[in-house]
């Protein structure tokens, strides 16, 4: 059974559609970034899965219903929303005691071996800390649960690039095995872009790409098309043609390699510029 | 019941005031201590005075009793507003918890823990108040009888925990059942929302109507107008030699609806933390 399978979900916030038979399913093992445009029902999907709302449709989440059964799934799944979710009145030392009250699977020893690698002190109260350091600290406690999902909403919203490297850096060397599964939503695609298995676009509550990026290099193209050989690229009907100091980049879905380097220099998309190509097709 | 435990002391971490502020009272009322001690020394001689012997210690008692109060309101009122604001909630609902067992821990602050606490925190600083009065009037064994005597601090302790069981938890509880109720439903401006719904429907009730039962209702229950309740009529409720009548008041009709009016607000705050994100 896949860690995640999302059938049809819908969900609406008054007249605004957040979710509009949003389809998912995400297999174990695989690291899945969730991109979209702001509004375009990342954190509702993700909540969904967390139990933290209710919607329509078919939802299994480790085989449990999240919204009836949040309790249960929490055992095995971890959250970080954005670095501002650790309630700032807190000491770093009562955090851990009270993870290690009440969470069966929280390594309290291995979450304080990635704390000795900071500067964080035991005594320091959360308020105290910078964001960076917050981040270090919820990080270092979900890494010492041994979940089976862990779910990240825009973790490195507002970090220095330093932090966001380290952050992703320590997921995957410290944290991520085949049998755990990452699902991350964030604006930052460039940054994420060598972590992830597979990616999924959403855009109005609906997934409108899903490729893993092993596909994306065997399917996807760009080509920079000299001016002279613009109008054979266009007749090989491209996703998507932009101009580019004066020079034309193509990009292809499906078209042999071999037969697109007679037209200029080929190179793999980045999910940034597969991004823009489909939501702009799609808008 | 390790969960409820562990919920339980994070209420604590984050709520110091439910133990500082009765810390506080203390260190107020020991500021006029000292001059009830002076007149306790120059008036012990005169017998019959015997009721100014113990009334220090029942004016700290019901000091610690509205301070009891307000820390208990002002708990309740941020309990489940507090966590939806600076989007805690959503740490807390990271983890294995429930919301039953963290909506509980909360309830059992006002209606359990502070009452212990403040209890606690009383006893001891009476029981300091009497040992410095025996220091002060050391030398004259029949007047430090006099003052055990008449405080009787065992009785006195015991009959203080009565009181805060049951008029400061069990007979207030449907009111923290209500701003708990508020914490978890409103969006904005808890305490607003706390009272402003009371004083309109007496303020409705009374140009409808023109009666003020629901006025009465709510101020009764502020004032501890069920004393009657739990102690024989017209005694006073702190006197040592008090008739209580715990049964009486444990199967009156007020305390009964009134734990059934404050279980409905707890479900329904269960309920709004299940379904509220955070703001």
């Amino acid at each position: 059974m896949a860690t995640i399978e999302a059938r049809g979900l819908r969900k609406s916030f008054g007249s605004t559609v957040a979710l509009d038979g949003f389809d998912l399913q995400v297999e174990e093992g695989r690291i899945l970034g969730l991109i979209g445009p702001n509004g375009a029902g990342k954190t509702t999907a993700l909540n969904a899965m967390l139990g933290l709302l209710q919607c329509e449709g078919d939802l299994r989440v480790l085989a449990l219903d999240p919204w009836k059964e949040r309790e249960r799934l929490m055992q095995d799944v971890c959250f970080i929303a954005d670095v501002a979710v650790l309630p700032r009145w807190i000491r770093v030392s009562q955090l851990l005691d009270y993870v290690a009250g009440v969470h069966p699977k929280f390594d309290r020893a291995k979450a304080e071996g990635f704390l000795a690698k900071t500067t964080i002190k035991r005594t320091s109260r959360v308020r105290e800390l910078s964001k960076g350091m917050v981040t270090q600290l919820h990080l270092a406690i979900v890494m010492a649960i041994d979940a089976r999902l862990l779910v990240l909403d825009e973790p490195t919203i507002g970090l220095d690039i330093l932090f966001r490297k380290q952050f992703y850096d320590s997921l995957l060397n410290d944290y991520f095995d085949r049998s755990r599964t990452i699902v991350v939503s964030t604006h930052q695609v460039e940054e994420i872009e060598h972590v992830l298995t597979d990616v999924v676009f959403i855009d109005r509550g609906r997934k409108v790409f899903e490729c893993s990026m092993d596909d994306i290099e065997s399917r996807y193209a760009e080509v920079m098309v000299r001016p002279d050989s613009a109008a054979a690229a266009r007749a090989m009907k491209p996703m998507q043609e932009r101009q580019l100091l004066g020079r034309s980049a193509f990009l292809f879905d499906g078209v042999d390699r071999q037969q697109l380097a007679a037209l200029g220099e080929v190179r793999t998309p980045s999910i940034a510029d597969l991004f823009v190509a489909v939501m702009g097709a799609a808008r | 019941m390790n969960h409820f435990y562990w919920q339980v002391r994070r209420e604590i971490w984050e709520n110091r005031s439910l133990y500082l502020a009765p810390i506080a009272a203390c260190g107020v009322f020991m500021l006029g201590f000292p001059f009830a001690l002076a007149k306790l020394i120059a008036t012990i001689h005169n017998v019959g005075q015997h009721t100014s012997i113990a009334m220090p210690y029942d004016i700290f008692a019901g000091l610690q009793m509205a301070v009891m109060m307000m820390v208990g309101a002002f708990y309740c009122i941020d309990a489940l507003y507090g966590e939806r604001r600076d989007r805690s909630m959503l740490f807390w609902k990271s983890l294995p918890v429930s919301d039953l067992t963290s909506v509980l821990a909360k309830v059992a602050i006002p209606i359990a823990v502070l009452p212990v606490l403040t209890w606690l925190i009383t006893i001891a600083a009476q029981l300091l108040m009497l040992l410095v009065s025996t220091v002060a009037l050391a030398g004259n064994g029949s007047h430090v009888a006099m003052l055990w005597n008449d405080v009787s601090f065992f009785q006195r302790s015991l009959l203080l925990l009565y009181h805060l069981i049951m008029v400061h938890s069990l007979y207030l509880a449907p009111l923290y059942g209500w701003l708990l109720f508020v914490s978890a439903w409103v969006r904005r401006a808890p305490f607003v929302w706390a009272t402003v719904p009371l004083l309109a429907i007496a303020f409705v009730e009374r140009i409808a109507f023109g009666t003020t039962s629901f006025a009465a209702l709510v101020g009764n229950r502020l004032a501890g107008n069920g004393m009657d309740a739990i102690v024989a009529h017209g005694t006073f409720p702190m006197d040592p030699h008090t008739h209580l009548t715990p049964i009486r008041f444990l199967t009156s009709p007020e305390l009964v609806i009134g734990l059934l009016v404050c279980a409905i607000f707890v479900a329904a705050a269960m309920w709004m933390r299940r379904y509220r994100s955070a703001i």
